[in-house]
């Protein structure tokens, strides 16, 4: 079920240079699972298409979702200007989501890819490792990691705290076992990912993003390639938006 | 109130029909809006065999528009009658144009000869105007002779209407209209998109991966109000005006321009129900203006 309306910002708040932490109250919440993202509209009419948002928390009860995202462009700017009791228009909830599966699982984020393994980690009924990466110490939701799932290790590109070098460096170095890796990041971190996850023959996950119009599937402008044909124009591109944003990491070419 | 529009004999319930390439085949939209209340679903280009498109990006964001690059893609005209015209059989108030793309005559008469058979499908569009195909597409549709030429290859082929889509990105688009005309084009759509271009100046590169992309949204419509205009006085058959529609005000203006019909595009990506929106307000503006019958605005302002 999507919702498409104007949701009602509860907070927000600034987690580290570029990032912001926005909760809004909305009916989207009662569909969300982790791993979705919805799309933002701006108020200035002048920027028309959406911004696809990943959902980092989600909180049923209290009908809202956690939305934490870095500020790129003039859409996320805008967005980073929200204050409590502001409107936003939105719609989601978007896309496939991550599957629940396996007892032992790791998450894996990188950068703007973190928040929607926060969501994961909460949710998954397995024991969670996290991996998250970041390019220096300044970091954000390393608190709620340790709070949500235990187990955090970190990875920064300087070095000047946890591991230094990838997410894949440090998962490397805690050689790191399970049943299940997702992952979320940019295309080089997947790649390693799911080399790692090859290697080590084990099930993973990769959550990938591209410019979007729609957002539900219709445009054609999200896709990413697939090894196999896909199933929705008989070549071999899958639409992120719809037939993902996640996707088995043997599926899509990364 | 009659809001219902003839179109080469074909009769719509209304003129509010969505434009090829955002609407699917309706499946994705069909969450948000009831197909069955819009006049036509015009689906995504068809060809005779699937299309992979272009790489990505394929889509950027320009003040009060957007371009894209999609290149056509689609699953080929076998699997379009098997899955999609299967599925629009479930809203039989609604007519079904069909989009048909080709790199050659050949290729668009094959789609053409397999749609034949079709009894969903209720017309042909003719898309001689896609800006984002290396062949076929707009090389088609910017001469005049070529345009009246594969039009009478298509009257020759079809068993339904032919609708010739027409591209703005030409000297004088009534040039394209007459000769569309000529060929028997059973009426003309415009405008297919502007060929633009965006560049970031960070990446000191181009958005697209394909360079150029076809720009649409609101602010393109003024370009298709003109252009609906002139065809519209210029040829004697039907118009079914598209570009930048995104509200009711715009699609009133298209039709006292000339459109029998309009198409809602660019804006079903950011207003799902765009369609029903703008048909909803249509028929408030009928009322308010106590017009009995939608034909009666169609090219009235002179």
């Amino acid at each position: 079920m999507k919702i498409k309306e104007k949701a009602l910002v509860i907070s927000q708040e600034k987690l580290a240079e570029g990032i912001y932490s926005l909760i809004i109250e909305t009916k989207a919440s009662q569909y969300a699972i982790p791993g979705q993202f919805v799309s933002l509209y701006m108020n200035d009419g002048s920027h028309l298409l959406p911004r696809p948002i990943s959902i980092c928390q989600i909180d049923k009860e209290k009908g809202t979702l956690r939305l934490v995202y870095r500020v790129v462009g003039k859409g996320t700017k805008e967005f980073s200007s929200l204050a409590a009791g502001d409107k936003l228009e939105i719609m989601g909830p978007l896309g496939n989501g991550f599957p629940i599966e396996g007892d032992r699982v790791i998450v894996v984020g990188g950068g703007i890819g973190v928040p929607p393994m926060l969501g994961l980690a909460e949710a998954h009924t397995g024991s969670v490792i996290s991996v998250m990466g970041y390019r220096n110490d300044d970091t954000f939701l390393t608190q709620e990691f340790t709070d949500v799932a235990g187990d955090l290790i970190i990875a920064t590109d300087d070095g000047s705290i946890g591991v230094k070098g990838t997410v894949v460096d440090a998962m490397e170095e805690n050689k790191l076992e399970a049943d299940v890796i997702y992952a979320c990041g940019p295309k080089p971190m997947l790649k390693g990912v799911a080399k790692y996850a090859e290697s080590h023959d084990i099930k993973c996950y990769v959550s990938m993003e591209e410019r979007m119009a729609c957002g539900v599937g219709a445009c054609l402008g999200c896709v990413c390639q697939s090894k196999e044909v896909d199933d929705h124009s008989h070549v071999k591109n899958k639409r992120v938006c719809k037939d993902g944003p996640v996707f088995l990491s043997t599926e899509v070419e990364l | 109130m009659n809001t219902a529009v003839k179109i080469a004999g074909v009769e719509f319930q209304n003129p509010i029909m969505e434009a090829s390439g955002t609407f699917g085949s309706g499946q994705e939209y069909s969450e948000f809006v009831d197909l069955n209340s819009l006049g036509a679903v015009v689906t995504k280009g068809v060809a005779n065999v699937p299309w992979p498109g272009n790489p990505t990006p394929r889509i950027a964001e320009v003040s009060s528009g957007m371009l894209n690059a999609i290149g056509l893609q689609n699953p080929g005209v076998e699997v379009f009658c098997k899955r999609d015209l299967e599925f629009l059989k479930q809203f039989p108030n609604t007519k079904v144009l069909v989009n048909v793309c080709g790199h050659s005559t050949e290729e668009y008469i094959e789609v053409v000869d397999r749609l034949a058979g079709e009894n969903r499908v209720d017309m042909l569009e003719i898309n001689i105007s896609c800006p984002n195909v290396k062949a076929g597409g707009i090389t088609f549709g910017t001469d005049p002779k070529n345009v009246e030429a594969i039009t009478k290859e298509m009257k020759k082929h079809a068993k339904q209407p032919v609708i010739m889509k027409l591209s703005p990105n030409v000297t004088d688009i009534k040039e394209v209209a007459k000769a569309a005309e000529a060929g028997g084009a059973d009426g003309i759509s415009l405008i297919n998109t502007l060929t633009g271009m965006k560049i970031d100046v960070e990446r000191q590169d181009f958005v697209l991966a394909n360079k150029t992309g076809g720009m649409s949204g609101p602010a393109v419509h003024p370009i298709a109000v003109r252009m609906v205009y002139e065809c519209a006085n210029t040829v004697s058959i039907p118009i079914i005006g598209m570009g930048g529609i995104s509200t009711w005000e715009d699609a009133v203006e298209m039709m006292l321009a000339g459109a029998t019909a309009i198409s809602v595009g660019t804006a079903n990506f950011y207003n799902p129900t765009a369609t029903t929106d703008i048909l909803a307000g249509l028929k408030e503006y009928m009322k308010r203006k106590q017009i009995n019958d939608v034909n009666d605005i169609i090219g009235i302002v002179k």
